[in-house]
């Protein structure tokens, strides 16, 4: 559930004045944050996920439980880090285990309610690469790699994607399937725990998987999208929902949370 | 049992041209020193295995020290590509680079097999993936079950180099924070090398649940006081996050690259020089 917007009694004027001074990355910053509900256990990427999941944590969920690869658990950074293992995450944690523990024994074993991923590409069925684009063996781009992606995908309860929407990142087909989503071609997750992908959140609005076909379909844009636009950012004929809703904008308490922790983050790291 | 040695000999004693060796540390504890120490001694055909290739394997690949890499994630964390790593795969440059790649849970578990003495491990991953048909992952059913799970080969390596914060003076290992795949890695190796911040009396955490590794698990224990850097060691320094960002410019371009590794690693007799360059000496 969004939290109301805290301007509703703002004039229209100044009520527009404020929606303009947030940025397309803040919106989805915000939006990815307002899908993880309080108590919940989240197993989070590096990133734009990473973000979110504090940005919830910070405001509306204090009591969720993020955990990193690095085998941080309950961990609860006061500065975001740059990478999965800073000090930061080990200090502020409630406990650290190895890695081999952080996988076996905790996301296969299903203790991981929500996985927040990025990646490279998605396609329609949520399927997501992180390898190479271009041939495997020939890449034009190489790009980083599996990590813990794919069995966070597999396992976590259910997975929530946030990527900037563009027609490179939202392609036809993959060109390399890092992380399973419901397949190349829709079939489905037999092998896999976990649900999946249930909601692809982006810097223009929100998809969700249709609950039959497994096609993401657009479910909402955000305030000033219309729909014609995401289309034109997708690699393929996008599928709409009947009624598409819009997205509360970012009230200002969580604009003024997610700016905080930034500059923070950005003074720590300058060094 | 561990013998303390200079970093030097270490390396020239127990790492032969063409070894498989995995260099590990999960962000924390990444042994930096030894990586440049292998530059220095040019060392070639090296098989480096690690997780998280980081910054010391893109230098080590640049350097021209790898025949083949093994891992789960090779980025510049939180800042982007590892370029010298990147212009390998891409460019064959400097020369061709063979590649076995995993997850990180797949990379977790071969460890822990090789640990164990056991030939594979069984995860339930790669299920739907394209890895499968890249690396060395095979379907496996549990004769309990009949549940279909994926066995992944032991890994085990010729040496396993790792830094830590301390040793006490019969060679016991004290480490403390992320603490990653280590112990699994030491206890798959044939060899282990171990650069630590302090060689100390008694390790700071007392009880027996603080020591991660016996000294007679180690071959050959180094002191290397901020052997990690750019990485940490936890208590004893914090990670380098501008070096990380700086290391974007240095290694996107060959000459540049090539320019620091000859000023701040070749051009260093060792890791104190290393650190002095850097204008970290001295602490």
């Amino acid at each position: 559930m969004p939290p109301t917007s805290k301007g509703s009694g703002l004039a229209v004027g100044e009520e527009a004045a404020r929606s303009a001074v947030y940025t397309s990355d803040e919106m989805m910053t915000v939006t990815a944050a307002r899908s993880l509900k309080d108590g919940q256990v989240c197993f989070v990427g590096i990133g734009l996920p990473s973000e979110a999941a504090n940005l919830a944590r910070l405001s509306h969920a204090p009591q969720v439980v993020l955990i990193y690869e690095s085998g941080t658990i309950g961990t609860r950074p006061d500065i975001l880090p740059l990478s999965i293992g800073d000090g930061e995450l080990a200090e502020t944690a409630d406990l650290v285990v190895g890695v081999p523990e952080i996988f076996a024994y905790w996301l296969q074993a299903g203790r991981i309610d929500v996985g927040f991923l990025s990646a490279a590409q998605i396609d329609r069925y949520g399927n997501l690469n992180s390898t190479v684009i271009g041939p495997y063996d020939r890449p034009d781009v190489r790009l980083p790699g599996a990590g813990g992606a794919p069995e966070i995908a597999a396992n976590a309860g259910e997975v929530i994607v946030m990527l900037r929407q563009t027609p490179r990142s939202f392609v036809p087909a993959v060109d390399f399937v890092t992380s399973l989503g419901f397949g190349r071609h829709g079939e489905g997750r037999s092998g896999s725990h976990g649900d999946g992908p249930t909601l692809v959140i982006t810097d223009q609005g929100v998809l969700k998987p249709d609950t039959a076909t497994h096609e993401l379909t657009l479910v909402a844009t955000h305030p000033g999208v219309d729909v014609e636009t995401v289309r034109a950012h997708t690699g393929w004929e996008l599928r709409v929902a009947e009624a598409v809703e819009v997205t509360e904008p970012p009230t200002t308490e969580e604009l003024v949370i997610l700016r905080d922790l930034k500059d923070r983050t950005r003074l720590a790291h300058a060094g | 049992m561990a013998e303390i040695v200079s970093l030097r000999d270490a390396i020239a004693d127990l790492v032969p041209d063409g070894a498989t060796i995995a260099m590990e540390g999960f962000t924390h504890l990444i042994p930096f020193a030894a990586g440049h120490e292998l530059i220095r001694q040019r060392k070639k055909d090296l098989t480096l295995s690690r997780m998280t290739p980081d910054v010391v394997y893109d230098q080590l690949i640049g350097m021209g020290c790898a025949r083949k890499l093994i891992f789960s994630w090779g980025g510049n964390p939180g800042v982007g590509s590892l370029h010298r790593f990147r212009d390998a795969v891409e460019h064959d440059f400097p020369h061709p680079l063979e590649i076995e790649e995993h997850s990180h849970a797949g990379m977790a578990a071969r460890y822990a097999a090789g640990a164990s003495g056991l030939p594979f491990a069984v995860l339930r991953g790669y299920d739907g993936t394209d890895l499968g048909d890249h690396t060395r992952v095979a379907p496996i059913r549990c004769p309990f079950t009949d549940e279909e799970l994926a066995a992944v080969p032991a890994l085990n390596p010729d040496v396993t180099v790792i830094h830590a914060q301390q040793a006490d003076r019969r060679g016991n290992i004290g480490m403390w924070g992320i603490t990653g795949v280590q112990r699994e890695a030491v206890l798959a190796a044939r060899s282990a090398i171990v650069t630590v911040e302090e060689v100390v009396d008694e390790l700071s955490a007392s009880g027996p649940n603080h020591v991660v590794l016996p000294g007679w698990t180690v071959s050959a224990i180094a002191l290397v006081p901020g052997g990690s850097h750019p990485s940490y060691a936890m208590g004893f320094s914090t990670r380098d996050n501008a070096f990380y960002t700086g290391w974007d410019a240095i290694s996107r371009d060959r000459e540049s690259f090539a320019r620091w590794m000859e000023d701040f690693v070749l051009g260093a007799e060792d890791h104190a020089a290393y650190l002095e360059r850097l204008g970290l000496g001295g602490g």
